[in-house]
């Protein structure tokens, strides 16, 4: 067969070397790029495998206790990560509490109000800060905001709750100024700008028509916010919410300046707390002793099965959101 | 004709409250962002001299810089960078050319954007764990490594992104003339992306250059000059992080200058990509 199809215009041999040179080389660059896909993947699995490794020793001392004990203590050996796995998990909600509408208030005013000259600069501004080291987040936290916190809004919150019961509790002295709640402040802040950009992008996939009717029949500014532009993106919105909360779990160097590193949990958000993160970046270069390495990496393993679960749900609701959006245009 | 106006009065009353609502929140929110960054400047611009690119970090309460940090900074961002590029080029390449649509492609991006967005803490200890642990050295290969790792998933998302911009119709021209699929992909589809790939490494290294905690777990710190990479070296970060902790004033101002000059570095690198973007749109 391929005799008869090549044998009438006589290719000379030297073309179909080449020609068979190019196709081996071809095979050749597609293996290497799948090579390098699937090294992801490896990188991905290695992750988890090496702290699976590393986490070992300590999971067979502590088993499920190391879930649930606050005790952590390096002189006997001792180790529970339930401080931290609080302490990250309390200063992540609280600052998605303040991010998340904030955020989203600042979408609806770069799509919805804020005049059209100044839509692109302030929503480029933004995206910029997003990307501003957290280190930065953590010096500011260290020498401006905890000072200030301490000598102001501190004392006077403690002041005003100080008679009303459980909320007596939950702003208790003494003001320290670091602490969980300073540290979720900060956090918050540091993942505002990434939330709102990405709601303002989710905003911007809804088509226009949808909005334009909506205000044809009469809604005001904030019934088309409400009831169409949201209704719409709402898999955006928190898929973006869960991508910045998975950014906030993890967050270390905007944490630990602030958080006191200690691990005991207490009932005032003031009181100076940890996180896994935190903990490991505190203590990991000092920590003396395998099992205390373990321990250490144990509760990275354990942030690492919380932010997968996160993040991992935050793709899937982004992903279904994209397949809408492409649908409506195509 | 009375219950109308009420409603409608209602419904005007609520969109003013929650559009005010929003504009506060956009205000409460920029103000903040803008306080920071006039503190990192005020704070910074104090710090910043000559002496910061010339002289080592010094002991407390003598005059230093930061130059070691910073040659460190630089030599392990360009090899976590080198080394990333080639990888992450190569893997967005299968994920937008050779495997658009097979399964294995949709699992590498589903990993690949948990990567992207994973703690870089754990890559630290990642990378202490089969490097630092099993060489028994800090040194500033395994930064370099651990940078490596946090390269990859920008630069593989960034290049699917712009590949996929790529008009079919480029790919089936160079294909009508004979080419096979490489030379199409290096010859025309990369050529086309050029400035969008630019702009993913460029975000990479914005990305690395002020990462912590995984160079604090890999590298340590080092207080001296030195150009080993097999042994503890200085970076910006950590020395931020170090000097930021201790008591003493003058090593303050030095954190205060590095946390600038990192911010500096980052932003300069942010808009060049952007403009490169922009540029390639129109």
């Amino acid at each position: 067969m391929a005799n008869l199809a090549l044998s009438p215009t006589a290719v000379p041999e030297s073309k179909i070397a080449a020609i068979k040179r190019g196709s081996a080389g071809d095979a050749r660059f597609r293996g290497m790029t799948f090579v390098a896909a699937f090294l992801v993947v490896v990188i991905f699995a290695g992750i988890m495998i090496a702290l699976a490794i590393g986490a070992w020793p300590a999971i067979m001392e502590f088993g499920w206790s190391f879930l649930f004990s606050q005790k952590w203590n390096p002189v006997t050996e001792k180790f529970g990560a339930l401080a931290s796995i609080y302490g990250t998990l309390v200063t992540s909600f609280l600052a998605m509490l303040l991010a998340v509408p904030v955020g989203i208030g600042i979408a609806i005013f770069l799509t919805e109000i804020c005049p059209r000259f100044l839509r692109r600069p302030i929503g480029i501004a933004i995206e910029l800060l997003a990307g501003i080291p957290s280190i930065v987040y953590g010096i500011w936290g260290l020498f401006v905001f905890a000072p200030f916190f301490q000598s102001t809004v501190q004392p006077w919150l403690i002041e005003v709750f100080a008679d009303i019961p459980w909320l007596q509790d939950l702003f208790a002295g003494p003001p320290y100024g670091i602490g969980i709640f300073t540290s979720s402040f900060i956090l918050s802040i540091m993942i505002l700008p990434f939330i709102s950009a990405v709601t303002r992008d989710v905003f911007n996939t809804v088509p226009p028509t949808l909005k334009e009717s909506a205000y044809a029949m009469g809604c005001t500014t904030w019934e088309v916010v409400w009831r169409v532009v949201l209704p719409f993106s709402r898999a955006g919105v928190v898929g973006g919410a869960m991508l910045a909360l998975g950014r906030a779990l993890g967050e270390t160097m905007a944490v630990t300046f602030v958080i006191g590193n200690s691990h005991r949990i207490h009932e005032s958000l003031f009181a100076p707390g940890t996180t896994i993160s935190a903990t490991i970046a505190n203590e990991f270069t000092e920590a003396v002793g395998d099992l205390y390495h373990s321990s250490l990496i144990e509760a990275g393993l354990i942030l690492f099965f919380i932010s997968f679960v996160v993040l991992a749900s935050a793709q899937i609701m982004l992903r279904a959101l994209e397949r809408r959006a492409g649908g409506m245009s195509g | 004709m009375k219950l109308n106006r009420m409603i409608y009065k209602g419904r005007k009353g609520r969109n003013a409250v929650f559009l005010t609502l929003s504009t506060l929140a956009a205000a409460f929110g920029i103000v903040w962002l803008a306080l920071i960054l006039y503190s990192l400047f005020y704070n910074g611009i104090n710090g910043i001299s000559l002496k910061v690119f010339t002289e080592m970090t010094p002991p407390p309460g003598e005059d230093g810089g930061l130059a070691n940090a910073i040659f460190g900074s630089v030599a392990m961002s360009f090899l976590g960078v080198a080394a990333g590029t080639p990888i992450g080029l190569l893997a967005g390449t299968y994920l937008a050319e050779y495997g658009r649509y097979s399964w294995v492609s949709g699992v590498v991006r589903f990993i690949n954007d948990i990567l992207l967005s994973a703690p870089s803490i754990l890559i630290g200890l990642f990378i202490y764990v089969i490097i630092v642990a099993t060489t028994h050295r800090f040194s500033g290969w395994a930064g370099a490594a651990a940078l490596t790792v946090l390269v990859i998933p920008v630069v593989v998302r960034t290049t699917e992104n712009m590949l996929l911009l790529v008009p079919n119709g480029l790919r089936e021209a160079a294909a009508a003339l004979g080419a096979p699929r490489s030379a199409i992909i290096k010859a025309v589809t990369w050529r086309a992306a050029r400035a969008g790939i630019l702009t993913g490494v460029l975000l990479a290294v914005a990305r690395i250059s002020g990462e912590t905690a995984p160079l604090l777990l890999t590298v340590l710190s080092n207080q001296f000059w030195s150009t080993d990479m097999g042994g503890p070296i200085a970076s910006l970060p950590v020395m931020i992080y170090n000097f930021a902790m201790s008591p003493y004033e003058d090593w303050h101002k030095l954190a205060w200058a590095g946390a600038l000059l990192i911010t500096a570095a980052v932003l300069a690198l942010s808009i060049t990509a952007r403009i490169l973007e922009s540029s390639k749109r129109s």
